[in-house]
């Protein structure tokens, strides 16, 4: 009988999590903060997963479900809101939003 | 620490993958290499038994939620001259700082995870019949709201994307 991953499972999770921080803080280009945030969501969901195995039980698949059909409405107005600042500003560089002056 | 070499394999795919995403400079090959990624995450849920949410990352993560991605790359049209943009802004000043305070936070993680108690428990398989199950149960309250945050996310979509005169920018105000 195979054992499960436990800590190995929840340390990628915490990796994968961390390469999107770490690509969310880095780059400047609005698409690809977007695909970091989708990153550190999924390694959210991962670790909930596997959370879920750990005790055997379906809650942990169910949180996941939760978070992808929050990944899925967050996504769909993030890539409009980033059609809508292509379409004003011409470009992608996130610096140039700063008609608010904040 | 028997036989997890079939998790080792699909989690060291992902975190490559994942690191190629995060600095490529082109935003279609980061796209595909995030697909990769998903794919690999996919086949570690598969492995710790979970059918049903390896199935929901092929389709809806890797599927939909990247096919929009690529559609509205198409859509924004940017060419070569965007990824040598990009590429300057990829200078070792701009993320190195970043990059090591992700890099301490990931340590301290791993520590506190590692250090943790472990017990060894055998990899059973949950069903999609006892996710759907659990889904439409206890868990009723949290789908109404799923569904009334889609509606949202929808409404929101639409409201954005419709096109609208919309003044140039740099002619005071907007």
């Amino acid at each position: 009988m195979a054992t499960l991953p436990f800590i190995p499972g929840l340390i990628l999770a915490a990796a994968l999590f961390v390469l999107g921080l770490a690509g969310l803080l880095a780059r400047r280009n609005i698409l690809f903060m977007l695909l970091s945030i989708e990153i550190m969501l999924n390694a959210a969901g991962l670790a909930f997963v596997i959370a879920g195995a750990r005790w055997q039980a379906a809650d942990g698949q169910i949180m996941f479900l939760f978070i992808l059909s929050m990944a899925a409405a967050e996504v769909s107005v993030g890539l409009a809101l980033i059609l809508r600042m292509h379409q004003h500003l011409r470009h992608l560089d996130s610096d140039r939003i700063s008609e608010m002056r904040g | 620490m028997e036989n997890h070499i079939l998790f080792y394999i699909p989690a060291i795919v992902a975190v490559g993958a994942t690191a190629m995403t995060i600095t490529r400079a082109n935003a279609v090959h980061a796209l595909l290499y995030l697909v990769v990624s998903l794919l690999a995450v996919a086949n570690v849920f598969f492995l710790i038994g979970a059918p049903f949410v390896a199935a929901l990352e092929v389709i809806i993560y890797a599927g939909a939620i990247m096919v929009l991605f690529v559609f509205v790359l198409m859509m924004l049209n940017v060419g070569p001259e965007a990824a040598r943009a990009e590429k300057t802004l990829l200078r070792p000043r701009v993320w190195i700082g970043p990059s090591l305070l992700a890099a301490v936070l990931l340590t301290e993680m791993t520590y506190m995870i590692a250090t943790g108690p472990a017990e060894m428990v055998a990899i059973r398989t949950v069903s999609p019949k006892a996710v759907g199950r659990s889904l439409f149960g206890p868990y009723l309250l949290g789908v109404e709201l799923a569904s009334f945050l889609l509606l949202a996310g929808l409404i929101g979509a639409w409201h954005l994307g419709r096109r609208t005169r919309i003044k140039p920018a740099g002619k005071g105000d907007a």
